[in-house]
């Protein structure tokens, strides 16, 4: 793709997630729709983070613990301290991605199915700690939370105080969708710079890559931890708009579908995570009147996916352009 | 000619197994240096003892003096000891220029943020590495082929195509896994040229190989090993007269080791 076809693109994207699916949702008065859509958008970013560990060849379902961690350490800033929300969302995100570090040190040596077990485990302590903590309230959660407030800069106010307005759920996803261009945006850059290059050489062979002198231990923590970053800015973004957060806010099966989400993109496309999240999370909620079938024909058709499309759904686009 | 790499008693043990015991000797700065034996004899494991993908269970690795065994392949790379793989170890996944080019981050000036942000000493980084590459693919002869998926290589040039990443490391010592492994004589004739030529740039040489012809041929010096243990070091002249040397090859055909 040439650059003025990519910046049309996004262009593209930009106006039918920020103007067109408001005007629809307007019109069709499907207001319920903007939670799933926020929901997706958050998601997609927490996605997005175990996608770039797949990137350096590492299998992570471990994702909804620093999602949860990301939630409970902006709901506690909050609730207990009185910091602005809006100052807590990138702490929390710091604190997630210093909080991998120390975790990554140790667990990153590990490989394939092992750094896969390790990381699941991570989830499921998580939620333990969140139920043992003193701080965290155990498992009464954190409830009423307050919505964030306005936030200014020079004067001008760039997000309005979520209490007065009259339409919050507008807002909250207007700013998760652009929360999550900027994720993705960064992503990309990554991704085709010689960062993306370097974490390409450790999926693709990590001996070798030390032979020619890359750093692999240093890059691989580098990336867990951005990769935990975006976990945390999810979680705690999700955690403001449902002004709550329990132990089983993020769980196991977050975590997998998180990792899901991956799949279904397209480990090869770094927005696939975003058209995967987008499926599963619309996918599961059509499938919702099949009533008890409704996770047998989910995994049904999942599992087929995988066979027929091992390389993601966006692998469909290439084909058919190289065909062409 | 000085002493670039010294191994001094060097041992790896297995569990119960020795597979390297009490092995020593010196790789002189500007010489092709190969080290022999018949199967089992313990070549691949003081490759990797020699590079520091192997931590030893006695004894130590030196360049120019400095202890390198036990550091981390990355680190010892950087100080200029560079070893290469068998032919499948390359990123498969890239073009053959995008893998000589991943190969230049010995060289690299820019922090990872610098390259994030492209700052302007990461893009000199990167313009100069693009030159580089296109300099040592011509030097191997692989520039026709340089946007050919890495995978789809043929023996030989995959061969070339591994030394071309550890030369865009611009090592001091290039250690070569096999390289005449797997091939015909006239692809073995051009590794061969490969091999000096690498020499002429000015790099030391250090070979692990089974092919005896393209040793006797290409080496100055001649490590031969034997049950783990060094039995004898020389020219290749002298590696044929030793009698312990043939001994060791007994059963096997005069003619496969050059006499």
């Amino acid at each position: 793709m040439s650059s003025t076809s990519k910046l049309f693109s996004a262009l593209a994207f930009l106006l039918v997630t920020l103007v067109a699916v408001p005007w629809l949702i307007t019109v069709t008065r499907r207001l319920d729709l903007y939670y799933t859509l926020t929901s997706v958008a958050l998601l997609a970013i927490a996605s997005g983070g175990v996608w770039l560990t797949f990137y350096i060849g590492r299998i992570n379902i471990g994702q909804a613990a620093f999602a949860l961690m990301g939630g409970y350490v902006s709901a506690i800033l909050v609730v207990t301290y009185g910091v602005p929300f809006w100052l807590t969302l990138p702490l929390a995100g710091l604190f997630c991605a210093v909080a991998s570090i120390l975790i990554g040190l140790p667990i990153l040596r590990l490989r394939g199915v092992y750094f896969a077990m390790v990381t699941l485990v991570l989830t499921e302590v998580a939620r333990l700690l969140a139920l043992a903590l003193p701080v965290t309230n155990g498992a009464k959660g954190l409830v009423n939370i307050p919505l964030p407030g306005s936030t200014t800069l020079f004067g001008v106010t760039l997000i309005p105080d979520f209490a007065t307005l009259a339409n919050p759920r507008l807002t909250f996803y207007l700013i998760s969708v652009v929360l999550m261009v900027i994720c993705y945006a960064g992503l990309y850059r990554l991704v085709h710079s010689r960062v993306g290059r370097l974490c390409l050489s450790l999926q693709q062979n990590e001996e070798l890559a030390s032979s020619i002198g890359v750093n692999v231990a240093y890059l691989r923590v580098v990336i867990y931890a951005v990769s935990s970053l975006l976990g945390g800015l999810g979680g705690a973004m999700f955690v403001a708009i449902s002004q709550s957060i329990y132990p089983s806010s993020f769980t196991i099966t977050d975590s997998i579908n998180f990792m899901l989400n991956c799949f279904l993109g397209g480990l090869g496309y770094v927005f696939g995570p975003i058209l995967g999240t987008f499926l599963l999370y619309f996918g599961w909620d059509l499938l919702f009147q099949t009533g008890r079938l409704q996770l047998l024909i989910f995994s049904s058709v999942l599992i087929a996916l995988m066979l027929i499309l091992p390389n993601g759904l966006l692998s469909l686009r290439l084909f058919r352009r190289s065909k062409g | 000619m000085d002493d670039l790499l010294q191994i001094s008693r060097l041992t790896k043990q297995f569990g119960g197994l020795v597979a390297v015991s009490d092995v020593s000797f010196s790789v002189r700065e500007g010489e092709i240096l190969s080290i022999i034996g018949p199967n089992g004899a313990g070549k691949s494991t003081l490759f990797k003892l020699a590079s520091s993908f192997l931590r030893p269970t006695a004894g130590e690795v030196r360049f120019r003096g400095e202890r390198i065994s036990g550091l981390a392949p990355h680190v010892v790379a950087r100080r200029g000891v560079v070893r290469t793989f068998q032919e499948t170890t390359i990123f498969k996944g890239m073009t053959v220029r995008e893998n000589v080019i991943i190969a230049h981050q010995l060289r690299a000036n820019a922090s990872l943020l610098g390259y994030y942000f492209a700052s302007s000493v990461a893009r000199r980084d990167e313009a100069e590495f693009g030159r580089s590459a296109d300099e040592i693919l011509a030097f191997l002869g692989l520039d026709g082929i340089r946007n050919d998926p890495a995978v789809t290589l043929p023996h030989g040039h995959l061969r070339a195509l591994g030394i071309a990443i550890g030369l865009a490391t611009n090592p001091t010592v290039l250690l070569l896994d096999e390289p005449f492994a797997g091939m015909n004589h006239d692809e073995t004739m051009r590794a061969v040229e490969i091999v000096l030529g690498v020499r002429r740039r000015g790099v030391t040489v250090l070979l692990v190989e089974h092919d005896m012809p393209a040793v006797m041929q290409i080496s100055d010096r001649i490590v031969v090993l034997n049950f783990g243990e060094k039995i004898a070091e020389g020219t290749p002249a002298e590696i044929q007269q030793n009698q312990k040397v043939i001994e060791a090859y007994l059963g096997v055909e005069d003619e496969s080791i050059g006499i």
